[in-house]
Order: C-alpha cells, then structure tokens, then sequence
C-alpha cells in the first residue's frame, strides 16, 4: 500500500522544480529547411524520414495557424527551440541514467511506479527518450515497446514506415505539419495477434529546457484480439518564456482488440499544448480514452476516433480543469464508418479564478454507418464569475438509421452546498475541494488508481490558489 | 444560573434588501431545550442560519455570543469548530464522499485531531442501529439519492456521531411519517444532556413528546413576540398563533 500511495505527499515543488539545462546537442532556435536537416543529421533518420521531414516543413509553411480556437499569439516559432538532445543516449536501467535525470524521474514517482504496477515504462527527456524497459515476460510473448528512434531501423521498421503519420498526415493542420518537420522521441508499440497485455505500460515526459518545443510521436499498433492499456504522464517546469507541445499520438486498434489509452496532461501555465491523437478502430474493436487535462497555457486536444470496421465502439472519459490564465480547449472527435458502430463521450470540465474551458465535440456518423449510436454528454462547473465555460458541439449525420443524443449542463458551484459543508467544520477551501473532486469523481474512478490520487490532489492544488 | 450558552442581542438580519429579522434577543443555556414556532415565513429558518454563519444572510445590527465570545463575524466553519450544528431543512447532495467518510472527515474538522478509527466504527454502528438507518447508507454518496426521511435520519446522525454544544434542528421532523418522527425524537433525546442545548424550529406536536421543553418562543413580525414554557406548544398546535396570523395549521 505505501508503494501505491506515493503520490499523496504531492505538492506544487514536485512538477515545478528546473533541473540547470545540461544539453548535449541543441538547434537554434526557430524553423528553417536547414534546422529540420541537421535534427535528421543528428538523428540519424532514414533518407525517407529525412525527406517526410522536409515535405513536412513545406506544408507547414503554407498553412494558416488555427484562428477558430483560443489565441496562441504568445507563441513565436522564432523563438522555440524544436531540438534538445540531453546529455545521454537510452538505457535499459535506471542506474546507468545520469544521477540529474534520474533524480527528476524518481521526484515524478516513474520508478516506483514501474515496480509497483507498470509492465514497462519510457521517460522522455525533453527531445531524447532517456529510459526504456519492458518486463522480460511481456516482451517474450512478442510485444514490442521502445522509443520510435530505435524501432524506425530495427525488425519493425516498414511497419513503422506504414503507419507513421497516416493517421495524422502533416496536411491535417499546422502543427500536425510542425511535428511531421521536428518530431523526436515518443514510444513505438507492437501488441501481436491474441496477446494480452494485462500491466499497463507508461511513457512519461518532462521538458526541462525553457523556451523548447516537445514533439514526441507516440505509435501503437495491437493487432487482433488483442489488449493494451497504455498511460501517459507528461510535465515540465514554469519558465517566463513560451513552450511548446505538439505530440502526436496515432493508435490502430486491429479486429476484436480493445486499447485503453490513459494520459493525465500536466504542464506548467507557460507551456502551449497543441497535441494531436487520433485511433482507427476494426471491426468489433474498442477504443477508450481516459484523458484529463490540468496544465498548460493554452490547450487545443480533440482526440479522434475513425471507427472504420462494423460494430467497433469508442469511449470516451475526459475532465478538464482551467485555472488563472488558462484556456483549455478540449473535446472530442468520432467518425462513424462501419454499420452498428458506437461512441459514448462523456466529459466534465471546471474553470476557476477567471479559467476557461471550452468543450468541443465533433460527431460525424457517415450514410453507410447504419444502426450506429452516438452519445455525448458535458457537464460544466464554474467556481466563480470571472471564469468562462463554453460547450461547443458539431455534427453530422448523414443516415437516418442512427441514435444520436447530446446533453451538456453548465453550472455554478453551489453556494448552498459550501454552506453545508462548512458547517460540518468544513473550510471554504475544503469544501469547494471537495464539491470539485466529487464533480470529478466519475473520471477518476476510470484512472489508474495512481492518476487518481495526482487528480485529486492536482483539485486541492488549484484549489489552494497556490498555482501561478 | 448558569452563563449562556447562545446570546443574541438586538439582531437584526437580512438578505438583499429585505428585512427578515430585527431587534431580536434570544439566550439559551447549557442543559435547555427551546423551541421555535412562528408562522411560514416568519424568519425561523434565517435565525437558524444567521446562527450558523449562513453568508446569505447580512447581519445589520447586533451581536451573536456563542460561550462569551463574539461569533458575529466568524464563518460557518468556525462556529462549527466551537460546537455548534445545524439540521438543514433541505440536506444538500455531495456525490463524491460517502456518508462514512464525510463524517470522518467532519469529525476531524471539528475536533481537529486525528480520528479514532475502531472507536469511531463502533460508534457508527450503533447510532445507525439507533436511527434504524441501513448500513449500507454509511458507503453511499451524502445524501444522493436519499428520501426526505432519510436525509433527515442522516442530519441526526451526524448530529450524534459530531456531538456539538449547541443544536439547531430546523424542521427536521418535516416531511416525515409518524414512524420516523418517533425515531428521531428518541435520537434528539439520546443527544440531549447538560453539557448541551438545543433550538428546535418546528411545527408538529409530535416531535417534541418525550422531551423536556424548557422554553417555547412564538417568531412572527421579525422578532420573538411571545415565550412561555412547554404548554405554549398546545396552546399553538391547538390555536394557532393569534390574530396577528390567520394560519391555524394543526
């Protein structure tokens, strides 16, 4: 019990400390043609990566940064560094990790959490994957789980080729196209036909070095009737100036297999976080998302589920939570192709202290998608007037033999409800904490249990009003 | 005679721009148990809350003394912490905690010490067996989903479990059947001792058999215009209260 509990002594100094940036290799900072050469240079990229990168760069130039969203006017690409190789290459234990990067790791409870209840687990160090492992049972029953890097020139190369960005090609928008120039780092996974895997694996990653962007791609392909449930960690220091996350998750999720896919986003309140994660489901496939979103400056994350085979199912679990200075746009996408196919979305989202968290969803259910259902459900908390909530939905249904239902609530924190809680010897803090992590109670009950406790404790820390 | 317990003097209460209370006094000593009558609307409710602390209500003029010390500014979780506790009218639902956990988590608040744990199980069980309360409430979210008659059982429990110095149950015996009513009475009863005192806003006779009424205030007009002993409860059950009311509930 003590090794599941770990993260209750949590306090802001856990994400918030800066280790002195002791790099190995960095670019300058901005974007240009040579930058992206010497990033495939560096990582010594197949001819074909290095080109994808370079096509990449080229779209990226030609397309408009998003003007439907929250402003990220505060990010200058001019000033990112995209490219931040630590000093050291990737190990298989923790103790040839060098003693600074190690010592961030444990701070964030990575080790304990692989010897407690983690099957493998990658950390990523600003650009470089730092640590990887895979339990020796788990990788003889043929699974794979290593950094992309490895897995772009090993056995698993032209799977890789296949699949890298197919999902989310560089056209989809700007920053998909910033990440197809500069990604570095991330996971691959391999779940072969009729395995499962029962441990979840971990990739986790920390952005050390101020002013950096952060573009780890993370590929997970599970072939049929198979099992993953993968999490990801994420969280940085605060710095003045602007970072950037553009991460890239694609998930194929192969006939009669299930993938669940768990990720608590914390970044710190200067970080631009505008992530793309998208899964294709087969037939009688099932896709779940648990995703909560708690840190950064700006947020723009609408995870996307194309459920292409007949019956493949989706759902999906998300809390947002905005605090002073945050504009936290998330949501939701399905695209209903197979005939009898689902999607359940199920979101809960809270602003305080003058936050704001929008709530988009996008349902599209195409003509060939029959006897498909679709529900999608939001429920707003605002803790106090300064603080904005929208809900945002979009859909398009193209057949008439469909079930489609939408339902959000928006709604303020209950004076009455404070009230009785403070006199039962409640503080006003306290019980607005509490009011909060029940709101919330019907997300974290979906988190590994670990996550669970870091949300709850992630609420009385906004709660406090000690964040920044 | 013993120092007061509660004394307020020359309150005057109101929310937004209305007047709800004004110039009343009321004291209550350690060991008494007063009730409250007055027609609907009269302010009994608001008393309650301006007693607890309620942020809804603005107190305009006066002072509230809880054991001698001015409490007229202090918050709610203050008040509580000096022992003092309201029974709502209306329970409000916290999904999220449990009925146990949040009377753990109020004990601690309260007392501000650490919880003893067997202690406390034990003493759970039997104050539910007590309340004829199903256990199985102790793990379900507070108040989701409960009856009108449970909410209330709930209110007295923790009322049992947080013991405070002084009690005020604001129509806790509203809404439910005869049955419960006899079943909180006898929890009422199992609470009261001389250590403690009691204010029980209410309408119905029945509440109040097997209990020792020290004394009984009529609240109508903004301030207490009548108190007497345990026969008033007759007298108003019975006759209502007066010409200045025409309601003649029973």
């Amino acid at each position: 019990m003590a090794e599941k509990t770990y993260v209750e002594e949590i306090s802001r100094s856990l994400y918030d400390f800066r280790d002195a940036v002791n790099a190995d290799f960095q670019t300058d900072a901005g974007l240009t043609k040579e930058i992206v050469a010497h990033i495939s240079e560096e990582k010594h990229d197949p001819d074909w990566m290095a080109e994808f990168r370079q096509k990449s760069l080229a779209i990226y130039n030609q397309l408009e940064i998003p003007h439907w969203g929250p402003s990220i006017d505060g990010l200058n690409m001019d000033n990112i560094v995209t490219y931040v190789r630590p000093k050291t290459d990737m190990k298989g234990t923790w103790e040839e990790v060098p003693e600074d990067i190690k010592n961030t790791f444990e701070r964030l409870g990575i080790p304990q959490a692989e010897r407690a209840s983690l099957a493998g687990v990658g950390a990523q160090y600003d650009s470089e994957v730092v640590y990887h492992n895979l339990q020796s049972e788990v990788a003889a029953q043929g699974v794979v789980y290593t950094d992309l890097e490895s897995a772009l020139t090993g056995p698993y190369a032209e799977m890789v080729r296949e699949h890298f960005m197919h999902l989310v090609p560089p056209t989809d928008h700007k920053f998909a196209a910033l990440h197809g120039a500069v990604w570095s780092g991330g996971s691959f996974v391999y779940v072969p036909p009729g395995v499962h895997v029962e441990i979840p694996l971990q990739s986790y990653f920390r952005l050390n070095a101020p002013g950096a962007g952060q573009f780890e791609h993370t590929l997970i392909i599970v072939d049929e009737n198979a099992y993953l449930h993968f999490i990801e960690g994420c969280s940085a220091p605060k710095y003045n100036v602007a970072n950037l996350h553009a991460g890239c998750v694609e998930i194929y999720v192969g006939k009669n297999s299930r993938v669940r896919y768990s990720t608590i986003e914390n970044w710190s309140k200067n970080m631009y976080n505008l992530n793309t994660k998208r899964a294709v489901v087969e037939e009688n496939g099932i896709i779940e998302w648990v995703s909560g979103s708690f840190g950064s400056h700006t947020s723009y994350l609408y995870p996307m589920s194309i459920l292409r085979g007949d019956h493949a199912r989706m759902e999906f679990t998300g809390i947002t939570f905005a605090g002073n200075g945050q504009e936290l746009d998330t949501g939701a996408q399905v695209i209903h192709l197979g005939k009898d196919t689902s999607s359940h979305i199920v979101t809960k989202s809270i602003a305080r202290d003058g936050g704001v968290s929008n709530f988009r969803s996008g349902v599209t259910v195409t003509k060939h998608a029959e006897n498909s259902r679709s529900s999608v459900s939001c429920e707003s908390l605002m803790l106090d007037d300064r603080s904005r909530s929208d809900t945002i939905p979009v859909m398009d249904i193209q057949t008439d033999r469909v079930d489609v239902g939408h339902e959000a609530r928006i709604g303020r924190i209950s004076e009455e409800s404070i009230f009785y809680l403070m006199s039962r010897g409640l503080s006003e803090e306290d019980a607005k904490a509490l009011i909060v992590g029940g709101f919330a109670e019907p997300i974290a009950k979906e988190l590994p249990l670990e996550y669970a406790v870091e949300m709850n404790n992630l609420i009385h820390l906004e709660m406090q009003g000690t964040v920044g | 005679m013993q120092s007061a317990l509660l004394q307020i003097e020359n309150l005057s209460v109101s929310a937004g721009e209305k007047t709800i209370l004004e110039h009343l006094n009321l004291t209550i000593r350690p060991g008494e148990l007063h009730v409250l009558m007055g027609p609907n609307g009269a302010g009994k409710s608001t008393l309650a809350s301006a007693i607890m602390g309620d942020p809804r209500y603005a107190v305009t003029d006066g002072t509230i003394r809880f054991d001698g010390e001015d409490i007229t500014e202090s918050a709610a979780d203050v008040r509580a912490k000096k022992g003092i506790f309201l029974s709502f009218q209306s329970p409000e639902e916290i999904p999220g905690i449990t009925l146990e956990n949040f009377l753990r988590t109020s004990i601690r608040a309260v007392t501000g010490k650490p919880l003893k744990v067997i202690a406390f199980g034990k003493e759970l069980k039997k104050q539910m067996e007590g309340l004829d309360m199903d256990p199985s409430y102790a793990e379900r979210y507070l108040n989701v989903g409960f009856s009108g008659g449970e909410k209330k059982k709930a209110e007295i429990l923790q009322l049992l479990m947080l013991k405070p110095r002084l009690a005020l149950l604001d129509e806790t015996d509203s809404g439910l059947d005869v049955d419960a009513v006899r079943i909180v009475s006898q929890g009422i009863r199992t609470y009261h001792d001389e250590t403690n005192a009691l204010l029980i806003i209410t309408h119905n006779a029945k509440i109040l058999e097997g209990l020792d009424v020290d004394y009984v205030h009529v609240l109508e007009g903004k301030r207490i215009v009548r108190t007497g002993g345990a026969e008033l409860v007759r007298e108003i059950t019975e006759g209502g209260f007066g010409t200045q009311s025409p309601d003649r509930r029973a």
